[in-house]
């Protein structure tokens, strides 16, 4: 009863939260505002690897192709590139549904693979789609190769451009703060959509294909379908989170979709805790923000033991993922948040024959 | 073609590593490439601490080869002691993330201490060339491929032939009988991690003698295309793994070579006509330079993986795939 009536003033409090949190942050400094947005887009796509990972016990390491196509199609259709200058919400669909046929593209093929065999073909995938990436600017240049596309336009809905400062009544909304808005937006539907994805009959004949996919079959499941719709559901969140990186970043190249930001997604949904939408959000919050905290603490603290850089951020803030993977699946294998049914299945210890 | 050989050997070796953890636990370890890495880092040091000195160079790759070799082993165990004992009796996802995670750490780790700059071999080794059947060979080839196939020999024979290999091939095929029987069978697992271990030092010197260079970040891409050797022939069988390394650095090699000629689509006259001018006068229109060699071992594995699951010389397997 009491959790019922707190439901709601908690809602309203962290919904005003994050209204509110550009402004706090822009008071840190304009960078953190952007700080929070790639953030934000981790968000988006440790979830979009959830429905794969998560939902349907499909590991993928070559999410970050999706990323990658996403933003490639947004970069391609607004940019000096073709001349093309599509408005975004034309863009986005677009590119949603390319990268949801390059998850048909992987899913098709690798039904029959499971697990490890599976991680591997995708991250095979994956480096298949950035060596293409950093060589189609030959014989017809497409992807202008290692050198990337620059000069992406920025999202503009009518007058407003969001690449520009704009006053509201008053008050200065900064291009990044109205980013800000567009991902929480659009953060807010996506959780939505995992949130009902997974108590629907869709996300059940998930779960039971991870747990025992012939049992599933026997159930009457559609497991080839599923799994399918798995794949393309994932993809095409990445390829969403692919073209609002273009539009924020205005400048792509391959180097943005190598193999470890893959795995740096992989860390998140399985530090948050596979299969469970806080985890995963609290997991991709807590890796994104790694490596600027590494950035305001290990710098002064090096400089003032040793008078110089010893070791870099970057190199710790792996270290800590590779740390975080191995610790978290051998003390809390289902994650800092652990989702009921995952939590069952991993502490079960599996039986032998 | 030699080049492809060489190369192939290196990937059976490396593949070797892969198959036989994988034969005896199902697990693809995929720190392995890392360790293949530290091999040839700690022989680049060995080698050119001994190089300044003014040894001769053949005792100087001897000696780096044997200062590779144990650290290797030392990780390798420590690896498996703990990031993946804890874990065999967890679902499978568990230790496949674990390895990540080892490979990640191993990876900045020797980045800490190699630094993240392209290492150049000394090139102290000097190249003889022979002329065999035609095609130009280097000793250091010569020497790479006849090591590879001794490797090999005596790979089989540990396996075939020792109390160890018949433990090990106990284990593999059930755990708790071969406990049962008086296996040991953590000690077994162990010895596969090390001897794995062992074989990837070797690789790595081999690898960074044949090339020159070593960096931090060669591992991975060795790893998985020594993965996808393993895979084609046939993962957790040993003969396998040697002819999938072998072809697929022949496949590799030739395709490079060829497939800027096969992709030119000026060569044939249909699409040439079509294309008017861009083909006049001997022009080209490749379609994929060999810039794609890298594609060439991730299509392989996916199509085998797809066709044919078991691999070339694997036996159908059930569950594995």
């Amino acid at each position: 009863m009491n959790r019922a009536k707190l439901l709601w003033p908690g809602i309203a409090l962290i919904a005003i939260s994050l209204l509110l949190l550009p402004f706090a942050l822009s008071y840190a400094g304009t960078a953190w505002v952007r700080i929070a947005n790639f953030a934000m887009l981790y968000v988006l796509l440790a979830l979009g690897l959830n429905i794969v990972v998560g939902f349907a016990g499909l590991l993928d390491l070559g999410y970050i192709a999706f990323y990658a196509v996403g933003a490639y199609v947004y970069a391609l259709l607004a940019s000096p590139q073709f001349g093309l200058h599509l408005p975004f919400w034309v863009i986005l669909p677009i590119g949603a549904a390319v990268a949801a046929l390059f998850g048909v593209m992987l899913g098709a093929p690798t039904l029959k693979l499971r697990g490890d065999y599976l991680a591997i073909v995708t991250l095979g995938f994956g480096e298949i789609v950035r060596i293409f990436l950093n060589n189609l600017s030959q014989p017809v240049n497409i992807t202008r190769g290692p050198q990337g596309i620059a000069g992406i336009d920025p999202v503009r809905v009518g007058s407003v451009d969001f690449s520009r400062s704009d006053s509201l009544l008053g008050v200065v909304f900064t291009g990044s703060m109205k980013y800000y808005y567009l991902l929480l937006l659009l953060l807010l539907a996506i959780v939505l959509i995992n949130v009902r994805l997974q108590n629907s009959r869709i996300g059940r004949a998930w779960e039971a294909i991870r747990e025992d996919e012939v049992a599933a079959r026997a159930m009457g499941i559609d497991t080839t379908g599923m799994k399918l719709l798995a794949f393309a559901m994932g993809a095409s969140f990445g390829g969403i989170a692919g073209g609002m990186f273009a539009a924020i970043q205005a400048f792509i190249s391959p180097e943005s979709f190598v193999l470890v930001e893959s795995v740096m997604v992989v860390s998140m949904v399985v530090l948050g805790g596979m299969g469970n939408v806080a985890g995963v959000i609290l997991g991709a919050l807590l890796l994104a923000f790694v490596p600027e905290i590494l950035r305001w603490t290990v710098e002064p603290v090096q400089q003032a033991l040793f008078g110089k850089m010893l070791v870099e951020p970057e190199v710790i803030r792996m270290l800590i993922f590779g740390l975080a993977l191995v610790l978290v699946m051998l003390f809390r294998p289902a994650g800092l948040l652990p989702s009921a049914v995952r939590k069952r299945e991993l502490t079960h210890e599996r039986t032998e024959p | 073609m030699v080049n492809g050989l060489t190369l192939g050997a290196v990937y059976a070796i490396v593949a070797l590593g892969y198959t036989m953890v994988y034969g005896i636990i199902q697990l693809i370890n995929f720190a392995h490439g890392e360790l293949v890495m530290i091999g040839a880092m700690v022989a680049f040091t060995v080698i050119n601490l001994l190089a300044a000195a003014g040894m001769p160079p053949l005792m100087v790759v001897l000696i780096g080869t044997a200062c590779a070799i144990p650290v290797c082993m030392l990780v390798g165990y420590a690896m498996e002691r703990l990031a993946y004992r804890p874990l065999r009796h967890a679902p499978r996802l568990a230790p496949l993330i674990t390895a990540i995670g080892v490979s990640i750490i191993l990876q900045h780790l020797a980045m800490l201490v190699w630094s993240r700059n392209v290492l150049a071999f000394p090139q102290i080794i000097p190249l003889t060339t022979y002329s065999f059947l035609g095609a130009v060979v280097t000793g250091v080839q010569i020497t790479i491929v006849a090591l590879c196939f001794a490797m090999m020999a005596g790979l089989a024979l540990l396996v075939y032939r020792t109390r160890l290999g018949t433990a090990m091939r106990a284990t593999a095929q059930n755990p708790q009988v071969a406990r049962l029987m008086g296996v040991d069978v953590n000690r077994v697992i162990a010895a596969t991690f090390v001897i794995g271990a062992a074989l990837g030092a070797v690789a790595g010197v081999m690898f960074g003698t044949y090339y020159g260079v070593a960096q931090y970040t060669m591992g991975s891409v060795l790893g998985l295309k020594a993965f996808a050797a393993a895979v084609l022939g046939g993962i957790g069988n040993v003969p396998g793994a040697m002819v999938g390394g072998l072809l697929l650095g022949v496949v590799e090699a030739l395709g490079a070579g060829y497939i800027g000629e096969i992709s030119d689509l000026c060569r044939y006259d249909m699409l040439a006509a079509s294309l008017g001018e861009r083909c006049a006068d001997g022009g080209h229109f490749v379609l994929f330079g060999s810039n794609y060699q890298d594609v060439f071992a991730f299509v392989v594995l996916i199509l085998v993986l797809v066709f044919r699951p078991s691999g070339l010389l694997g036996e159908r397997v059930g569950d594995r795939a």
